[in-house]
């Protein structure tokens, strides 16, 4: 294993959004169990700087691959496609009306049983933006698959709040 | 199969030698060491037969640790130091600002760093915990019959950074040598977690002396994978004592600025009430020093407490939370600490997580013993053992950017080692040098975060503002501890540290702290070195040895293995010798000329590891 493969090469994957879990976090265990620093903790220190860099490498490899909104996001930037640009507003006023709708109910909940119903069309909402971004990432169609990318974002970061809102309210 | 044959004679190819490892844990309260003797693990207990050494340490001509201290707490409360856990990785305007009154006579000094007046001179944390940690040693040394080869130390999940660098300085100076820093919730779990049928989510409740954890593990095929953690560095059983002293002070009507003498012992009568009302209804308190008698009955202890209780409710949340997971998902909840004794604390505990907690084992004893198991196998004597620990970082690290405001590196909960990187530029016409200030912690200003330190990387060439490419880069190793580096790259330029946070010890400090202890006890530092370097030299000859022995023929030429023989035959002739200078450098050439056998070595199995998941996979279609 190279120290400039990229994260599907790791784990001897192919690129792809659909990958099965379950079998990454196999071959995850199996990878951390020969290399981890533990494993080597009477080696020389050299020898133990290159497994702990080799574990990090792994690490994060599988942090990114095993969530799929950072899955989405890297593949986006193995197609040259920068992610960071802020520039870049594509997204169609029809979802930024939604954006804000849905701030705004967010901003007065303040029934737990409100939460949870918020919470639950939030959650549907993600789970079809995710079929969707499986299907753009079948059909190669990265444009439009970055778009769904920012609004699983936008989701994202909505649940969270709600999260932590229900903190509050409990 | 020449290549093979590289033993010297009479010296048999390395026949396995047993060694001596121990684990410890280093309380706020009391501290313990167990290690594994005939495939079982069990704390050791001192000539008297007590197994719990009360973190407790007494300065008078020499230092006396444990109960021997704890008796003379009362009549010499300033030179003796309880609860030093407390203090670690802690400047003194923390110990200030989080209301915690300590009753010792603290050094108005410049450094940062809280050091103790007593009668062997001004101590720092760190020394005082390696009195114990050195006490703990003895007692280990003793009993095994043997030289300690390594130890792995457990530190509360949550411990910050400069927590845990101060642990690990404590231990350099005891002259202990740190196979691992083990959280403490991670080590509970490795002692249940012996019984295969435990493989699931767990929820490890560690309520102690002085600090709090929360962790969520999920154990499969051998690897504890911690899934998140969450908990409060500064409460523990100490604070349910200073709840109760205040409110007996109140009742008794003693003013808030008694003496130290007697605020030790109202802390105490409030400990033991603690522990009466673990089985009684109510507890007699008898306050001597002003002729006071009361009663503290359970309602008006369970009002007292369940404030403090509920502060480890919030964190329990949280960690679910951040594993993604809701309360159905834990299988089972495990109770560790010697604070989960009451009552009141498992009943809320099992009322939060909906199920019975686990107490089969001692809860003061559990995390000590998986600090021996976790040992045992990191000394290398159960080489094919598949127990892995895989820990994440308690909070968050990141870097201060314009405005004082946080950029997260590393978010908190990810697994451990890691290393991240982040590009910054420039923001002045011309600019030459950039500050680096790094800081842990979740909130959005620096101010609320902990700093941890602050470098500066020079010598960037003058450009325009934002045409600079700075890569500053995270590092966290298994052990949890940080280091950062930044490299200007249109330069190379480049600055490294391995983060010393502002109040923790500096290296030459270290070394001249140790030498002056060395001196007290009369020991040759000159003999001592050599001897830690032939232990290391030894330890080099055998790893390679066995290296050469499975690998040597398949993975290198002729040559190759040639200059690794000369470089080995040249530590072997030196090694016994008395120049530990040489040995050292030996050691370190024998280490570089290996670099590249051993990046082979761990290429070929981890092709192996994803050959052997084929397999199965095949296997299980």
């Amino acid at each position: 294993m190279s120290l400039s493969f990229n994260h599907f090469e790791v784990f001897q994957l192919a690129v792809s959004f659909e990958i099965d879990t379950k079998k990454l976090a196999e071959s995850y265990r199996n990878l951390q169990r020969t290399i981890h620093p533990d494993k080597y903790a009477n080696a020389p220190e050299r020898e133990r700087r290159l497994a702990m860099q080799k574990a990090a490498q792994i690490n994060e490899a599988f942090q990114t691959l095993k969530n799929p909104l950072t899955r989405a996001l890297y593949i986006l930037q193995l197609q040259g496609i920068n992610t960071n640009d802020e520039h870049h507003t594509m997204m169609d006023g029809e979802f930024l009306m939604m954006q804000m709708e849905l701030r705004e109910q967010l901003a007065e909940i303040t029934q737990l049983e409100q939460l949870n119903e918020f919470l639950s069309r939030i959650e549907k909402y993600q789970h079809d933006l995710r079929n969707k971004l499986s299907q753009q990432f079948a059909e190669e169609n990265w444009q439009q698959a970055h778009d769904s990318v920012r609004q699983f974002q936008f989701f994202n970061r909505l649940h969270e709040q709600a999260l932590q809102l229900e903190e509050e309210l409990i | 199969m020449a290549l093979l044959q590289i033993s010297e004679p009479g010296q048999s190819t390395a026949p396995h030698q047993h060694r001596l490892a121990a684990g410890i844990d280093l309380g706020t309260t009391n501290s313990l060491v167990a290690t594994v003797r005939s495939g079982i693990a069990e704390t050791l207990p001192d000539n008297d037969g007590y197994h719990l050494l009360p973190s407790i340490v007494h300065y008078a001509d020499e230092p006396l640790v444990g109960y021997a201290a704890q008796k003379l707490a009362n009549s010499d409360p300033l030179n003796t130091i309880a609860s030093v856990k407390r203090l670690m990785g802690r400047g003194l305007e923390d110990i200030k600002t989080t209301g915690t009154r300590l009753p010792y006579d603290f050094v108005e000094s410049d450094g940062a760093m809280p050091m103790i007046k007593t009668a062997a001179g001004e101590l720092s944390p760190p020394q005082i915990s390696a009195d114990i940690l050195k006490s703990l040693k003895q007692r280990a040394e003793e009993s095994l019959g043997g030289d300690l080869t390594g130890v792995v130390i457990t530190v509360p999940a949550y411990f910050d950074d400069a927590q845990r660098q101060a642990t690990k300085d404590a231990a350099t100076l005891a002259g202990l040598k740190v196979l691992r820093l083990l959280n403490e919730p991670t080590a509970a779990a490795v002692a249940y977690g012996l019984d295969k049928s435990a493989e699931g989510i767990h929820a490890i409740y560690d309520l102690g002396g002085g600090t709090f954890d929360i962790s969520i593990l999920r154990l499969e095929k051998g690897v504890f994978e911690v899934m998140a953690t969450a908990g409060d560095s500064a409460l523990g059983g100490d604070d349910f004592d200073r709840l109760i002293a205040q409110w007996i002070m109140q009742q008794a009507g003693i003013a808030d600025d008694a003496e130290h003498q007697h605020i030790r012992q109202l802390l105490e009568i409030a400990r033991t009430a603690k522990e009466t009302l673990s089985t009684e209804d109510s507890a007699l308190l008898n306050i001597k020093f002003i002729g006071w008698q009361g009663e503290l009955n359970q309602q008006q202890f369970k009002q007292l407490i369940d404030p403090l209780i509920q502060k480890t409710i919030m964190p329990c949340r949280r960690a679910l939370r951040d594993a993604g997971l809701t309360i159905d998902d834990i299988n089972d909840v495990v109770m560790v600490g010697g604070s989960t004794r009451m009552p009141r604390v498992r009943e809320k505990v099992s009322e939060f997580f909906q199920c019975e907690p686990h107490i089969d084992i001692d809860p003061d004893k559990v995390v000590a013993i998986g600090a021996a198991i976790q040992a045992d196998i990191l000394a290398g004597n159960k080489p094919d053992d598949e127990m892995l620990l895989l820990d994440v970082t308690p909070l968050s690290l990141g870097i201060e950017t314009m405005g004082g405001l946080v950029e997260k590196i590393i978010p908190r909960n990810t697994t451990i080692p890691v290393a991240k990187a982040q590009e910054f530029t420039t923001f002045k016409d011309g600019q030459i040098a950039m500050a680096v200030h790094v800081v842990q912690g979740e909130r959005e200003l620096v101010t609320d975060c902990r700093s941890l330190a602050r470098f500066e990387l020079r010598g960037i060439p003058a450009m325009v503002a934002g045409a600079a490419r700075i890569l500053v880069t995270y590092q966290v190793d298994a052990d949890g501890l940080l280091s950062v580096s930044a490299t200007e790259e249109t330069t190379g330029i480049r600055s490294e540290i391995t983060v010393k946070p502002s109040y923790g010890l500096e290296d030459q400090e270290i070394e001249r702290m140790l030498k002056d202890s060395l001196e007290h006890a009369k020991d040759d530092v000159a003999a001592r070195t050599l001897r830690e370097q032939q232990v290391e030299a030894d330890r080099v000859i055998n790893a390679l040895r066995a290296a050469l022995k499975i690998d040597g023929q398949s993975l290198l030429k002729q040559e190759e293995f040639l200059t690794i023989n000369t470089a080995l035959n040249n530590l072997l002739k030196l090694k016994d010798g008395t120049d530990a200078h040489a040995i050292k450098h030996s050691i370190e050439k024998l280490d570089e000329v290996t670099t590249e056998f051993a990046a082979k070595r761990m290429d070929a199995s981890i092709s192996k590891a994803m050959k052997g998941h084929t397999v199965n996979e095949f296997m299980e279609n």
